[in-house]
């Protein structure tokens, strides 16, 4: 009979030398591949929504996140898949993104920087979101662009329509899809040198913010190379809600035309304060007095009603455009939700399968190798035509639309109609284009 | 000169709505002693009563046309209001265009029952409390009355035209002698000055000439004798609450065509119509009138292009730094009384 001295601490030693072992090669295999920030563990991933869901922009952030809804219910095989039917990368599979289910949480920026920041930190730290998208100002996206940088997160952007955005306050996490000032200035300017001709005086109104001020810089800038002259350029206030006393002066200044940049409830108020002073039957300079809006949404379009009509502007994407991946994603949406999709939709949904897709194609979902699957990455077939995410600046390049207010529309959403597509090589600069000067794109962050 | 011209016809509008709103604000501090932040979100409710009667009158039913197609290729549905169908195409388009005016007489009773609910509801029991919980609560009610507005009609300004006949602009200039496209103003913020002038003078003659009127400034000079006398000064001030509200949302109707009416609209107003009480002087209503049509004009005058070459952002805080020098020279305020929150 032999005894057996079983001691406490001798099972504690034995059980951790055991333990280690069991451990060693987790350890090892751990090391071997990148962590970062947030790496989905279980058999789903986390999206973080971040849009206004308060606020004057709050209605553009419900359309956004229509749009990601479906975008995530065409991830995880339901629906009838909108627009990875026509996208011509066929990584998506339907059954989520590497064989994870999509699932989402929201965040509401109220479009405003602190806010944003504050709902996509809680999103990315609480809830563990592994990549952040949406918005509907520049001021958000830049704010969160910054921060995902430096959470080692991706920031698909949502709307955003200033230079600076993937100019001097571009980022290696951040990538955009939407159009910007400069693709606006340098689509609208010949049409607008077409339809006004080229010997005209423009008066611009502007909102005294960073993208205002891009979208001052690129308007004028396009338009003076077709022989317009800018008599004069006023900043106003972001919080102005009347502009009577703007608009009063322009007619006795030389001008015939009005260029508003201007954007949501600025716009549809300027726009507005402008047709009531009849702007639109002056004459001036022995011409018609015309009113240019060079950012339009079809939101603003529906705030501003009646006084929309005739005015050229532009636009990233709109739904009436006849290419198969528009046809999809309209027949999509529509079907979801009665009603076609805007242009803030459309660009969330594709940011969002843009991403899925990225990361289908590194196989990780490592924000240094997604950022590396989308840099110079070319696609087509999600309603924009060939399309090109540029390495330099992560910023996507295709064409643009150039639209006029309806004159007689069918319904409440009918509003635009696309006067030109302005090819992508038209609307294209070098990545170190002065109006993009400034900042560095810097190297990608994954955290942890 | 006539630069100066158009920017003081530009702030007679502006100042028309602050005139307005500070006129009620003014009525209820000075009948009831209550400092009233929910007054802009009766602006604004006044604005959706003219967005709730212009959907009124557009209720419709949808006719099919089968000669076009909608966004998904279906036969498109087009919307024929009722009022077309019960009034004839001539007559039920001219009464949907008209619905700004028409919405005159659809808010008075409204805002008349909304103040007045809201006094014996609410702000009553808040008369014994200090100043500062009043401006809670009535600053918590008026953000509770924006985003039930938001749940409602959404974020988005909402389109309420003027009737078509008010299009355009009115060319003084030409009356004046200068060239034509010099000095114009939009008819409908000419009908707007007009509207604020008539409101201002019934308030002042309904005060001046009644003997409700009487009573309620005896009240207001000394609330306790008259209570003495017999006389329940209460149910008056309730009305005056009913009625301060009605001219703040006959502001706001009549402001629908000028701006697209948002939730927001009344916070907008709100903080530029305490800043003319107090520059008027608490409690005084000439004052009120006064420095709404001063702080409007001055305004305009900071947005000129010349005005703002030599001072940058001036238009944004002019009306801000007028209040201090206002208050340093004049710590009443251009027509304050004596003694008014002075205990």
């Amino acid at each position: 009979m032999s005894k057996t001295t079983l001691t406490r601490r001798g099972v504690l030693r034995t059980g951790a030398v055991a333990g280690a072992g069991v451990a060693l090669p987790t350890i090892f295999t751990a090391s071997s591949a990148r962590a970062f920030t947030n790496e989905p563990t279980g058999g789903s991933v986390t999206l973080g929504f971040n849009v206004p869901q308060t606020g004057p922009y709050a209605d553009e952030g419900a359309d956004e996140l229509r749009a990601y809804e479906l975008a995530v219910e065409h991830l995880n095989g339901g629906g009838d898949g909108g627009m990875m039917q026509t996208f011509s990368s066929k990584a998506l599979e339907g059954s989520g993104i590497l064989g994870k289910k999509v699932e989402y949480v929201t965040g509401d920026t109220q479009t405003k920087s602190d806010a944003a920041r504050a709902s996509a930190k809680s999103m990315i730290e609480k809830d563990g979101a592994i990549m952040i998208t949406g918005g509907s100002s520049s001021g958000v996206a830049v704010a969160v662009q910054g921060l995902c940088q430096e959470a080692g997160v991706i920031f698909m952007a949502g709307l955003t329509h200033s230079n600076d955005t993937t100019g001097k306050d571009k980022k290696a996490n951040g990538f955009r899809h939407f159009f910007n000032a400069y693709m606006s200035g340098a689509a609208l300017a010949p049409v607008l040198a077409k339809a006004y001709g080229e010997d005209r005086k423009a008066y611009h109104l502007t909102a005294d913010y960073t993208w205002g001020w891009t979208q001052e810089e690129s308007i004028k800038a396009a338009t003076e190379a077709l022989g317009w002259e800018t008599v004069e350029a006023v900043k106003t206030p972001l919080a102005q809600t009347d502009f009577s006393s703007y608009i009063a002066p322009v007619l006795n200044s030389g001008a015939d035309v009005l260029v508003l940049n201007h954007y949501g409830g600025n716009m549809v108020n300027s726009l507005t304060n402008a047709v009531q002073f009849g702007l639109r039957e002056k004459q001036a300079n022995g011409k018609n007095f015309e009113i240019v809006v060079p950012l339009f949404s079809r939101l603003m379009a529906r705030g501003a009603g009646e006084n929309i009509k005739g005015i050229l502007g532009s636009t990233n994407w709109h739904w009436s455009l006849q290419d198969e991946g528009t046809k999809a994603f309209v027949k999509s949406f529509g079907t979801k939700y009665g009603f076609p999709p805007s242009q803030a939709a459309h660009t969330c949904y594709v940011q969002t399968l843009l991403y899925a897709d990225a990361v289908q194609r590194a196989g990780s979902f490592d924000p240094c190798a997604v950022a590396e699957a989308l840099e110079g990455y070319e696609f087509d077939g999600l309603g924009n035509g060939p399309t090109l995410y540029r390495a330099e600046d992560h910023q996507c390049f295709k064409d643009v639309l150039v639209v006029r207010g309806k004159e007689n529309p069918t319904s409440e959403f009918d509003l635009l109609e696309v006067v030109e597509i302005t090819p992508r090589g038209q609307v294209e600069y070098a990545p170190d284009h002065p109006m993009f000067a400034g900042g560095a794109l810097g190297s990608c962050n994954p955290g942890v | 000169m006539d630069a100066i011209i158009l920017q003081i016809l530009n702030g007679l509008d502006k100042g028309s709505a602050y005139a307005l709103i500070a006129l009620g604000l003014t009525l209820i501090f000075g009948t009831l002693g209550v400092v009233n932040f929910a007054h802009g979100a009766l602006f604004m409710i006044g604005a959706f009563c003219a967005v709730t009667l212009n959907r009124l009158l557009t209720l419709s039913h949808q006719v099919v046309d089968e000669t076009r197609t909608d966004f998904l290729g279906n036969p498109l549905k087009v919307d024929v209001p009722y009022m077309q169908d019960i009034f004839g195409e001539a007559t039920g388009a001219a009464i949907i265009d008209w619905s700004v005016p028409l919405a005159i007489l659809f808010s008075i009773p409204i805002m008349i029952g909304f103040g007045v609910i809201m006094e014996r509801g609410l702000i009553k029991h808040f008369y014994k409390r200090p100043h500062a919980d009043q401006i809670l609560v009535t600053f918590g009610l008026a953000i509770v009355l924006q985003e039930v507005i938001k749940q409602i009609f959404g974020a988005n300004p909402i389109p309420t035209p003027a009737p078509d006949v008010f299009r355009g602009s009115f060319d003084f200039g030409t009356m004046l002698g200068f060239d034509p496209n010099v000095i114009i103003y939009p008819y409908w913020r000419l009908v707007y000055f007009g509207f604020a002038a008539i409101i201002i003078g019934a308030v002042f003659a309904f005060l001046q000439f009644t003997t409700f009127g009487m009573v309620v400034r005896a009240g207001m000079a000394d609330r306790e004798t008259v209570g003495l006398l017999g006389i329940n000064i209460d149910r008056r001030f309730t009305i005056m609450f009913g009625l301060a509200a009605a001219v703040a949302g006959l502001a706001g109707v009549m402001y629908a065509p000028i701006n697209s009416p948002n939730y927001h609209m009344g916070m907008d107003f709100l903080v530029l119509s305490f800043v003319v009480v107090v520059v008027g002087g608490m409690g005084s209503l000439p004052g009120a009138v006064l420095a709404g049509f001063l702080l409007g004009i001055l305004e305009s005058f900071a947005s000129m292009n010349q005005i703002k070459s030599i001072l940058p952002g001036i238009d944004q805080i002019i009306i801000y730094l007028v209040a201090i020098i206002i208050l340093l020279t004049r710590p009443r305020g251009l027509m304050g009384r004596k003694g008014v929150m002075e205990d």
